[in-house]
């Protein structure tokens, strides 16, 4: 009985025990009435570190970018109905991009719920569609057992946000602990290995295949590093041509003899060419988005295609498969390996080698090819700097929402899984600066770049406030154009150069916005001097927002407009004349 | 090969229409969700069919192991087949859920409904509405001088019938539980 009672404690002083027990070094979060007595027990230790932020979305994309950055699930904490409120967007963005999150929200007591109490909102009926699962804590007793519960559900699986709402009683009352290893996670197991009948049939298929392709996605990521390196020895193995859409960059090397870039609506030629001429395509942890199918009738229409996800229901959604995998890509990549390996390595060489003289024709057109200026900043210049300047160090890059975000994808080439953290599913803008925030508290010694719009970059701009009072030195590289850039780029193509509300007046002098915040502000609007600014902001010892002033109605190309296939690809300025008719522009 | 030269299409068409382009049936089927039994879980459930634009048709949920913290949710949907393996995909997924079985293709299966009528009339209509009650197997739950409360259990469709006739008769309200549905043998 002594030892009972020595596991009894406040609700309170449970959940900072609950974390610590499930290895959580970092929360970030803002406190507030209905979160109190949590705030008093994080006072009381020094074990788990909390970031204040400025604004609950950004706690949430902070925690989205440690998450990604070190495959450990995100924590954050914040107060009941506005606080919770104020979640929401980044639950959602976590939600599309399968991010594991544990995000602890404050609710009014228990006796007030539905009495339309200050602060209270029904937290788990608004964030019931944007997480993966959520609970309402109503008991101490069941307190502990539920954080180790949302824990093992973010992190199983497809990962994902939880949330668990927490009444300030419940926080207040007393009960008995519940240790991780005496909850019962057994109901929530996917099944990870996939059928290995299945497997045979795509191994049969790899052999012979004249025309393969990979089309890998963010699931190899989430799998873990094992996962990535699994594929770059498939990749090697088999002499097959990889691809990735937004999300899976880094995955196989971007330096790797077999990558073809990324592909999808502004992917390479070589990509989506790739994909739609392929005669086996095999999808590894991608979801076929409508960012990557453009048209669906007319999606890789010679193709046999295989699917390996965790997730059944992203099985045949989209586009029907003719081989489902249902399981982890690690341990399906294993099993792959291991019976081609054993059947004697075969390939289509005869096959492959005309595939690939095929692709080196598409490689050839250069499709990122674009015209240079002396006199103003291409922003495709500015990544190409921005790349050869940071290329080998340590370096993580986050974006914000927009043409940025695609010339980033582009122009920087990833060599490992988890350096590239973006908001691919929500296009969520006001991502990338707290993001970068996340990823720079878990590594601390790392540069973290944040390539930003100045548009997307003023929604979370109040995170600055974090990242100098927790020394965090975020490079923030703004492309400023003074437009909504992909906005108005749709404008021009889609809606007759009627430029509605896509243009940003009065922006702030960045330079002083930073002196503001106590940072240092770096401005450049000459192509010579920009490898000196790059230079000097990776230098500088603290958070830099660069305002880098780019040509204001640059394209962003290649394109596949909406509703046009693969085949059907915008190279160039030239060819925009027209191509989008009624029907395309009625889709985003 | 070159990918360049398979067929163009029109634009006509949007990225977004993931139907298939060659028309199927739409078909109706019965499930059987097992879930956690607590509170959400069936919002959770609903959420699921209105948030992706699925239909329900009929649905039942009520704890039925108390022990085991269980309920089962009993739901009639529509769609063609492919929306409806997304239907089972997707409840599949979810954590509260344990088990999703689809009735309609797992063999033969029983499925009931209860349902309460209320007939007002009087004379020969109110004879007529008693004498075909007697048919359908209604029970009197209810008897006024002029209005009667048949309960009776059934098929969906012979609800539907037995409603149908009483529409002249003086139908004038119906109450209906939806499907209970369970599979035949073991």
């Amino acid at each position: 009985m002594t030892k009972a009672n020595a596991g009894t404690m406040s609700g309170a002083k449970m959940i900072v025990k609950a974390l610590k027990d499930q290895g959580v070094e970092v929360v970030f979060g803002y406190p507030g009435g209905a979160v109190l007595p949590i705030y008093d027990e994080l006072f009381l230790q020094n074990d788990i570190r909390h970031i204040l932020v400025r604004h609950e979305q950004g706690a949430i994309h902070m925690a989205e970018g440690y998450a990604r950055s070190t495959g450990k699930p995100g924590v954050a904490l914040v107060t009941s109905g506005p606080g919770a409120t104020n979640a929401v967007t980044g639950l959602t963005d976590a939600l599309l991009d399968s991010i594991p999150l544990v995000v602890l929200s404050g609710q009014v007591p228990t006796f007030m719920i539905g009495t339309d109490g200050f602060q209270e909102a029904d937290t788990v009926g608004i964030t019931r569609p944007c997480t993966k699962m959520n609970w309402l804590v109503k008991e101490t007793e069941r307190l502990a057992e539920t954080i180790h519960t949302a824990f093992h559900v973010a992190t199983t699986g497809r990962p994902g946000p939880v949330l668990v709402d927490i009444p300030k009683d419940v926080q207040f009352a007393t009960g008995e602990y519940t240790a991780p290893e005496r909850v019962k996670t057994s109901h929530y197991q996917p099944k990870v290995k996939g059928d290995i009948d299945q497997i045979t049939r795509l191994v049969e298929l790899l052999e012979k295949a004249e025309r393969p392709v990979f089309y890998t996605g963010g699931g190899v990521i989430n799998s873990g590093p094992a996962a990535s390196q699994l594929l770059r020895e498939l990749v090697d193995a088999t002499g097959f041509p990889v691809t990735s859409t937004l999300m899976g960059l880094g995955a196989y090397p971007a330096s790797g003899r077999n990558w073809l870039g990324m592909l999808g609506m502004h992917g390479l030629y070589e990509a989506n060419l790739a994909m739609h001429g392929c005669d086996l395509m095999i999808n590894i942890g991608a979801r076929f988005d409508d960012r990557i199918t453009g048209r669906v009738k007319d999606f890789s229409p010679d193709s046999v295609k295989a699917h390996i996800d965790i997730d059944p229901s992203s099985i045949n959604k989209v586009i029907r498969v003719d081989v489902p995998i249902l399981g982890d890509v690690g341990h399906v990549l294993e099993d792959l390996l291991r019976i081609w390996k054993s059947r004697g390595r075969k390939v289509n060489k005869e096959g492959l080698a005309k595939w690939w003289s095929q692709i080196k024709e598409w490689q050839a057109v250069n499709c990122l090819d674009f015209k240079n200026s002396e006199k103003t900043i291409k922003p495709q210049y500015a990544l190409q700097r921005l790349e050869a300047l940071t290329k080998g160090m340590d370096r993580y890059i986050t974006t914000e929402v927009g043409q940025h975000q695609m010339w980033a994808a582009q122009y920087l080439g990833f060599e490992a899984p988890n350096r590239w953290m973006t908001s691919g599913g929500l296009g969520t803008m006001g991502y990338g600066l707290p993001a970068s925030i996340g990823v720079q508290i878990a590594h601390p010694e790392a540069l973290v770049i944040n390539v930003a719009g100045e548009a997307s970059w003023l929604m979370n701009m109040q995170e600055m406030g974090t990242a100098m009072q927790f020394r965090a030195p975020v490079k923030q590289f703004i492309l400023n154009n003074e437009r909504l850039g992909m906005v108005r780029q749709w404008q021009e193509l889609l809606h007759g150069e009627r430029y509605s509300h896509s243009w940003s007046e009065s922006l702030p002098d960045f330079v002083k916005l930073a002196e503001a915040f106590g940072c240092k502000g770096i401005k450049c609007s000459d192509p010579k001097d920009l490898d000196d600014a790059i230079m000097e902001m990776i230098r500088y010892d603290g958070p830099v927002i660069f305002d880098c002033l780019v040509e204001k109605h640059e394209n962003c190309f290649p394109m596949i407009p909406s509703g046009k296939p693969h085949n059907e690809m915008l190279l160039g300025e030239a060819e925009t004349q027209g191509v989008i008719k009624a029907g395309g522009a009625v889709l985003v | 090969m070159t990918a360049l030269n398979i067929k163009r299409g029109s634009t006509s068409h949007s990225a977004y229409d993931l139907r298939d382009p060659f028309t199927e049936v739409i078909e109706s089927h019965t499930l059987a969700v097992t879930v956690v039994n607590e509170s959400g879980v069936l919002a959770r459930v609903i959420g699921l069919f209105s948030g992706r634009g699925y239909n329900i048709d009929s649905l039942t949920v009520a704890e039925v192991d108390h022990e085991g913290h269980r309920s089962r949710i009993t739901i009639v949907t529509r769609g063609t087949p492919h929306v409806i393996e997304q239907i089972k995909a997707q409840l599949g997924r979810l954590v509260p859920v344990f088990e999703v079985h689809d009735l309609t293709v797992e063999g033969p299966s029983v499925q009931r409904e209860l349902a309460l009528i209320k007939v007002a009339g009087k004379g020969d209509h109110r004879i007529e509405a008693l004498r075909l009650a007697e048919i359908f197997r209604a029970n009197v739950v209810d008897s006024t001088l002029e209005s009667f409360v048949f309960e009776m259990t059934g098929t969906p469709e012979k609800i539907d019938a037995f409603a149908d006739l009483m529409r002249p008769l003086g139908l004038c309200e119906i109450a209906r539980t939806g499907v209970a549905a369970l599979s035949r043998g073991v």
